[in-house]
């Protein structure tokens, strides 16, 4: 269990962790929402130890972090950062075994390299692991650097806007492997998502950020409503649970004009998807 | 099983590419040798390059026979220079090579931080102020090295901060390298204009400094930088994946920064203390280095070494035959060729 206690963290006058506490089960998907610039990346360098709070404490199973343990407790970690940019003349399959970075010697035996070229085939990129990572499109980048995390082995998961880039297909195909491999594993999995609709079908748990502060947390089911949309993006919303009881929420357009228009514009034009029904 | 087959096939990919890189080495390894053996040859006798290679062998203890006057002139003359080469210009491209790695900036080398022009600068002030009644040999390369490693050490100061970023560390280096340039040009405008002229010619950078005591100095020095760099190869290479990555990869971003500065800082002073400035290969090296191999650095690292040693050993062959019988100095022979080279990469990059 990842523990947070009495967390105050804040820059000057900006306030992002005002007395915070709460805990993170293993074998659970546990993702963070909350508006822009309300202090989630930051929530996460603190958990990982490169940014001190002012006050509180974390612990991951009844072991404190602390200046003498700090890298140690590094390495318990997969941490993907946000930053999905490898400019680098490294291939894929290098920047994937950089994950095991401590096991790395000046002579590389086969089974690291095997280890490597798996976490690639399990998500489905193993046709990219000789490619030069500059000839990558953001999206495949991504994919790579989520490969990268799962190769440090780690027992806590943090993903910072995984799936930023992705399309719908990656989408799912990093969130199925996460999902499943942190209950097989017993990960303690943490990531900040945007999208509210993926965080539903995702979530185990449900924490929501704002002015910091926890100020939702649980199943999506009971966490994601019209009233807490409204007050945590300023956003009108229609909430439906599908049929199996997961939330998905559809925003309603702000001003009546741009309501009208866009129905008179769909009524005007003709479809011109070869899927349309 | 079909993706057994295509794990197997992407490792021997990557084993294939391995060897692509050993083969690139070595074949820039035989240049190397290459224009050794003409650098030893070429000067105001020049010699039989069969007579050279003799002469080499006989040093390294084969049964060869070697006339007296070839062996004087290779072994007391020749050689330290062209060693000297070799060794100076793998430290600078070395020290490049680990400037750009740790700053994230192809750009970035010990000459441009300023390191060289704060040599430049210590170099000056002794022969300014009389060696301290040391013989000027001696007071020059100690005055040149305190000062790079005090201008160094104002970079340390800075990469001991938490949260400087590598972009503000080079911004610092440049606004050094314009500091010591100034204080250098102070010295030259209130020397005598004999003193001047002495000045200017350590500035440009010349071998012919190089004696058995300094070549084995500098050896011994880049050699040791460099094992310990290479111990530390994978870490470098992950930092150039950015900070923030490195730190969530689990390394400790400020002490690798401190410690490879330092080692750069080290192996720079010592190798501009005895030959003065040579600008661009710590530029240039590194960057051809990491076209050929990419950025891996087990390879590029060591390929760094060679490129550079390279560049500066068949500098030091034209700038003894551009004009017959004239030597010009280094420095000037690197740069010249380094400028359009510098422009192709630039443009190419473009691309």
């Amino acid at each position: 269990m990842l523990k947070v206690e009495n967390l105050d963290l804040s820059f000057d006058d900006l306030v992002l962790a005002d007395n915070m506490s709460f805990e993170l089960e293993a074998s659970k998907t546990h993702v963070i929402i909350g508006p822009n610039g309300t202090g989630k990346s930051t929530l996460l360098k603190t958990l990982f130890g490169d940014i001190q709070p002012q006050k509180g404490q974390v612990s991951f199973e009844g072991a404190p972090l602390t200046k003498a343990t700090l890298s140690t407790w590094r390495t318990q970690f997969g941490y993907m950062p946000q930053d999905i940019r490898l400019d680098v003349g490294l291939t894929v399959l290098e920047v994937v075994l950089l994950g095991q970075l401590n096991a790395l010697s000046l002579k590389l035996g086969d089974q690291l390299l095997e280890e490597a070229l798996q976490a690639l085939d399990q998500i489905g990129l193993l046709h990219l692991a000789n490619r030069d990572v500059r000839t990558l499109s953001g999206g495949q980048c991504q994919m790579i650097l989520f490969a990268q995390a799962l190769m440090r082995k780690p027992k806590i998961l943090m993903l910072d806007e995984p799936v930023s880039a992705l399309d719908l297909h990656f989408q799912q195909v990093l969130l199925d492997h996460l999902d499943q491999q942190t209950k097989q594993k017993g990960w303690v999995s943490l990531m900040i998502l945007h999208d509210l609709n993926l965080a539903a079908q995702y979530a185990d748990n449900l924490l929501v950020l704002k002015g910091g502060k926890v100020v939702a947390q649980g199943a999506p089911k009971d966490v994601i409503t019209p009233a807490m949309v409204e007050d945590v993006y300023g956003v009108k919303a229609d909430v439906q649970l599908d049929s199996l009881g997961v939330p998905f929420i559809r925003t309603q357009r702000r001003g009546a004009h741009a309501y009208v228009s866009m129905k008179e514009s769909l009524n005007e034009s003709k479809p011109e998807s070869s899927y349309a029904n | 099983m079909q993706h057994s087959i295509m794990i197997a096939e992407a490792l021997d990919s990557q084993r294939r590419s391995e060897k692509r890189r050993w083969f690139v080495l070595s074949a820039l390894l035989i240049l190397l040798l290459c224009s050794f053996i003409f650098d030893i040859a070429t000067g105001p006798s020049l010699l039989d390059l069969g007579d050279v290679t003799d002469a080499l062998l006989n040093k390294l203890g084969a049964p060869v026979e070697v006339a007296r006057t070839t062996e004087v002139i290779v072994t007391n003359l020749r050689l330290p220079i062209a060693l000297m080469a070799i060794i100076v210009g793998g430290s600078l491209g070395v020290g490049g090579a680990e400037m750009q790695t740790l700053l994230n900036n192809p750009m970035a080398s010990p000459y441009t931080l300023g390191m060289a022009a704060a040599a430049g600068f210590g170099a000056a002030l002794m022969l300014y102020i009389g060696s301290l009644g040391l013989s000027s040999q001696i007071a020059v390369p100690i005055g040149a090295f305190v000062c790079c490693m005090l201008s160094a050490s104002l970079l340390f100061g800075l990469a001991m901060m938490r949260h400087i970023t590598s972009g503000q560390l080079i911004l610092a280096g440049i606004a050094l390298l314009f500091l010591f340039q100034s204080l250098l040009s102070l010295v030259q405008f209130v020397s005598s204009p004999e003193l001047s002229q002495q000045i200017l010619f350590w500035l440009f950078g010349s071998l012919t400094k190089a004696n058995w005591t300094n070549v084995t100095i500098t050896a011994v020095v880049t050699f040791a930088c460099m094992a310990v760099l290479l111990k530390d190869s994978w870490k470098l290479t992950a930092l150039r994946l950015g900070e923030e990555r490195a730190k969530s990869l689990g390394v400790n971003v400020t002490r690798l920064r401190l410690k490879t500065l330092i080692l750069v800082a080290i192996m720079t002073a010592t190798a501009t203390s005895f030959v003065g400035i040579i600008g661009f290969i710590g530029i240039v090296a590194p960057n051809i280095a990491r076209m050929l191999v990419g950025e891996d650095q087990r390879y590029f690292l060591p390929l760094s070494f060679v490129v550079g040693a390279f560049l500066l050993s068949s500098a030091s062959v034209l700038s003894k035959v551009i004009v017959p019988g004239a030597l010009f100095p280094i420095g000037i022979v690197t740069a010249i060729i380094g400028v359009p080279f510098f422009f192709w990469l630039i443009i190419g990059k473009r691309r």
